[in-house]
């Protein structure tokens, strides 16, 4: 028998025959994640239903020397869930209890493979939300969201998971379970929650989380501003931003965005448009009503050649619904096409928009742009046929030059996506080797056999075992250098 | 140029004398003299404005302070992308940040933005704003051995590598200097409101939950509560001239209390005079922390709040507060305390998570030189 089947037969009795997957044909369901490029049948599939069972499939692994990934929802794009050949897939599909929810605490305690909107959901009756909305928030899972930092629209104003996960229960990539942070505010020690949120999988895996419910703003208000030019949706952005509104979200689309949501979803935006700006400000009404009207007045003296309003929720949602189904919608005007993820300082946004539109051209391949341009966060959609020779090898370069402007630009190389598998190679572009070494420290903490998701966020993985420590030639005894 | 100078008589860390002083002026300068302390196996204690210098635990053996005297100034302040990169020596208070602030409330005069995130501190708008691990966005650091290292960046949003900013966060100094942080900024509100009530402490409770009930979105909630008497309730609200008016008169109207421009004077001050404790318990649990027979201050609206222990009776008070936290679900953490107390007492209570802790400084500081002992468990 090899590791693998020792392993199947070892997790099938102690956990049960119907939680541990090895069928080929079943294991191939979850060969991948949301970036469906990559592909890897896994060596093993887990399905945990607790805490207790996740850990001792983890023991198992460290037992056996096995690789092991965590996967919830499988909706990632940058790689972060895709399995390992001869490791195990730990997916936490059957840990989806909502534990609890606190209102008068201003929390609920939820499992790891919690849908997001479903903790929205839930703290609904009683006037509350969740507030990090990830694009994908109807199917992706609270357990993925922590270990990508999930960000969405309306990060801008709330922040993104880590500012709103304030403990969970993990098991440690020893086997062992963990508590990190709490109900209340600043547990005493490190803060390794904070760092374990966005580690993308390799320091454990959350098996309870405790997040913030926020309040229900009393008022929303979105309006939709159609722009000749990205420029002037741009330069609206840095108006409303330095006028000291901070909205709930600004998001841009350029013109190539707009047809593609338009054939897929038909949210009738402005014919004619060169960008559509979706500006949404929540909070007490008086608030909201002051702040509005600024923003109204800035957008039309930047350009806007014409504003709506949502009269109703039903209007606002069909707003929105071209922008989060701009991905997709791309689909529509092209067979294939890459999702880039990069930030640049806000103000850069013309500019950056023109490099890449210079890059567009000299490669001959389409670029789409749609953003969350409140934090200047860019998700350039890079078009292609695979089918075309050549043009899949254009698509990344492009893509990869997008990439080396958001680092020429002070920005970074994933505002929300994660690193995972996709982007590892470019972590040296963004920091210094020393950078890279320093960060594994906290890797080697947690995990100095590299068992938990190895490959995913670091080019080069550290071997833990040398601890660097300058030594004096005499400090040592001699005998102890051979 | 020597790396370092003679410590004086004053260059002690709770009680501890230091050998040598050294004040670089650089990341750079920084690195040089981390090497040369990790050469010659210097105990190391970083110092900022010395504010907080006399909390944590006295480190178990001491050579060199690092102050950042030097290591201050803006790097740069974007505007436009409401962020800053500061030196860490560089005080909190009377940043010159036109129209905008960097919304950390200095907690201590003279705290430095380097001291602000080792201690982890904040003040009565972490409500509005969130702490030090919300708005820092970037940090500079420089191990023990000397090696210069980055996480994070200057956006944002930024999710590339693990944000050490987090783990350096209300760490001590216990694993490395930092040298410089790059901050989320927000726009200064144009107007503001405090609406102030004074009540029984077993009404505190009630009107906490008519704050929270009320669509005012507060940026403070804060309570000064002493150690016996009638407790004040204070709430703030930030935002448009409009807005302000509006939220404060919906304050006034569920509390039945009166507004007010002026901030109260105990407004963000610690209540202690010589020991301090710092006292956490879930929203609806605030209230089991009053009625101690201690004076009470802090943010009642987020469930952090200050006591002042009283030192001839500080052990029995440190465990009782202590207990009633945690059997409330938090924490009780005792920030500063004479030595002849803190000898006789556990400053830190429980840790959840402390073999991971340890590793962590192991792999970070393997020669435990770096403020060893102040921290969590001895580290």
């Amino acid at each position: 028998m090899t590791t693998l089947e020792r392993l199947a037969v070892a997790l099938r009795s102690g956990l049960g025959a119907d939680r541990v997957i090895s069928d080929r044909q079943e294991l191939r369901t979850y060969e991948c994640d949301g970036l469906a490029h990559y592909r890897v049948t896994p060596g093993l599939v887990v399905l945990p239903r607790d805490a207790a069972e996740c850990a001792r499939t983890v023991r198992a692994c460290v037992e056996a020397d096995v690789p092991f990934v965590a996967r919830g929802s499988g909706t990632g794009l940058s790689g972060g869930a895709l399995p390992h050949a001869d490791g195990v897939l730990i997916v936490t599909s059957k840990m989806r209890a909502i534990v609890e929810v606190a209102p008068q605490d201003e929390r609920a305690v939820v499992e790891p493979g919690v849908i997001n909107l479903h903790v929205t959901h839930a703290a609904t009756p009683a006037g509350y939300y969740y507030a990090p909305d990830p694009s994908s928030q109807q199917i992706c899972s609270i357990g993925g969201n922590v270990a990508e930092n999930s960000g969405g629209a309306h990060c801008l104003k709330y922040g993104f998971t880590v500012n709103h996960v304030i403990g969970a229960q993990i098991v440690t990539p020893d086997g062992d379970l963990v508590e990190l942070g709490g109900r209340a505010p600043d547990t005493p020690g490190y803060d390794l929650l904070g760092a374990f949120v966005g580690s993308e999988g390799t320091l454990g895996i959350a098996t309870r989380v405790t997040v913030r419910l926020t309040r229900l703003p009393e008022s929303v208000r979105t309006l939709l501003a159609a722009f000749g030019t990205t420029d002037q949706a741009g330069a609206a952005t840095s108006a409303i931003i330095a006028a000291g509104v901070v909205p709930a979200a600004v998001e841009m689309m350029d013109a190539l965005a707009i047809e593609a949501a338009e054939a897929a979803v038909a949210c009738g935006y402005p014919a004619g448009a060169g960008a559509v700006l979706i500006v949404e400000l929540d909070g007490p009404l008086a608030e909201v009503e002051a702040q509005f009207e600024q923003v109204t007045a800035l957008c039309e003296q930047n350009g806007a050649f014409e504003l709506r309003i949502a009269a109703d929720p039903a209007e606002r949602a069909l707003f929105w619904k071209g922008r989060k189904s701009a991905f997709a919608a791309v689909g529509r005007i092209s067979p294939d096409y890459i999702v880039q993820d990069g930030v640049i300082p806000r103000t850069a946004l013309p500019e950056v928009l023109h490099r890449i539109g210079e890059v567009s051209r000299a490669h001959g391949v389409r670029v789409a742009n749609v953003f969350h341009a409140g934090d200047g966060n860019l998700h350039p959609l890079v078009l292609f046929d695979d089918g075309v020779p050549g043009q899949a090898e254009r698509a990344e370069e492009v893509s990869g030059a997008i990439i080396d402007l958001c680092i020429e630009y002070g920005g970074s190389i994933t505002g929300e996506h994660g690193v995972g598998m996709d982007k590892a190679k470019y972590m040296p572009r963004m920091f210094t080797a020393d950078d890279l070494e320093t960060m594994q420290l906290l890797r080697c903490a947690f995990d100095p056999a590299g068992l938990a998701n190895p490959g995913k966020v670091f080019p080069t993985p550290r071997l833990c075992g040398e601890v660097p420590r300058r030594r004096k030639a005499t400090e040592a005894d001699p005998a102890e250098l051979f | 140029m020597a790396l370092w100078t003679a410590a004086t008589q004053a260059d002690t860390v709770g009680g501890v004398p230091a050998r040598f002083v050294a004040a670089p002026a650089s990341t750079a300068e920084a690195a040089e003299v981390l090497r040369a302390a990790a050469d010659d196996d210097l105990a190391v204690v970083v110092r900022g404005g010395g504010s907080k210098l006399d909390w944590g635990l006295p480190p178990r053996r001491l050579d060199l302070i690092v102050d950042t005297r030097n290591l201050t100034g803006v790097v740069e302040h974007a505007a436009g992308d409401l962020i800053m990169v500061v030196r860490a020596g560089t005080p909190l208070a009377g940043l010159d940040l036109p129209g905008q602030q960097l919304a950390l409330d200095p907690s201590l005069p003279g705290a430095t933005i380097g001291g602000t995130v080792a201690a982890n501190t904040s003040g009565p708008r972490r409500l509005a704003y969130g702490t030090v691990r919300d708005l820092l966005i970037g940090i500079t650091v420089v191990r023990p051995g000397g090696m210069v290292a980055r996480s994070g960046g200057k956006v944002v949003k930024n999710v590339a590598g693990y944000d050490l900013g987090k783990l350096f966060t209300g760490s001590y100094g216990t694993l490395g200097l930092i040298t410089e942080c790059a901050f989320r900024l927000h726009p200064r509100p144009a107007a503001r409101a405090l609406v102030v009530r004074t009540a029984p402490a077993d009404r505190i409770g009630a009107l906490l939950a008519a704050v929270r009930a009320e669509q005012v979105v507060p940026a403070a909630v804060e309570i000064d509560a002493p150690a016996d008497g009638p407790v004040t309730l204070a709430v703030l609200v930030e935002g448009t001239p409009a807005g302000v008016r509006d939220r404060a008169a919906t304050l006034c109207k569920a509390l039945g209390a009166e507004e007010t421009d002026e901030l109260p004077p105990w407004w963000g001050a610690y209540p202690w005079a010589r020991a301090g404790m710092k006292l956490t318990a879930p929203l609806s649990r605030v209230p089991d922390l009053l009625s101690c027979g201690v004076a009470l201050r802090g943010s009642a609206g987020t469930g952090v709040l200050y006591a002042d222990v009283p030192v001839d009776t500080a052990p029995a008070v440190v465990e009782r507060l202590r207990a009633t936290a945690i059997r409330a679900g938090g924490h009780g953490v005792v920030l500063t305390a004479p030595q002849h107390v803190r000898e006789r007492i556990d400053m830190w209570g429980p840790v959840p998570g402390l073999e991971l802790m340890r590793r962590v400084k192991d792999q970070f500081d393997p020669g435990h030189r770096f403020a060893p002992g102040r921290f969590v468990g001895g580290i």
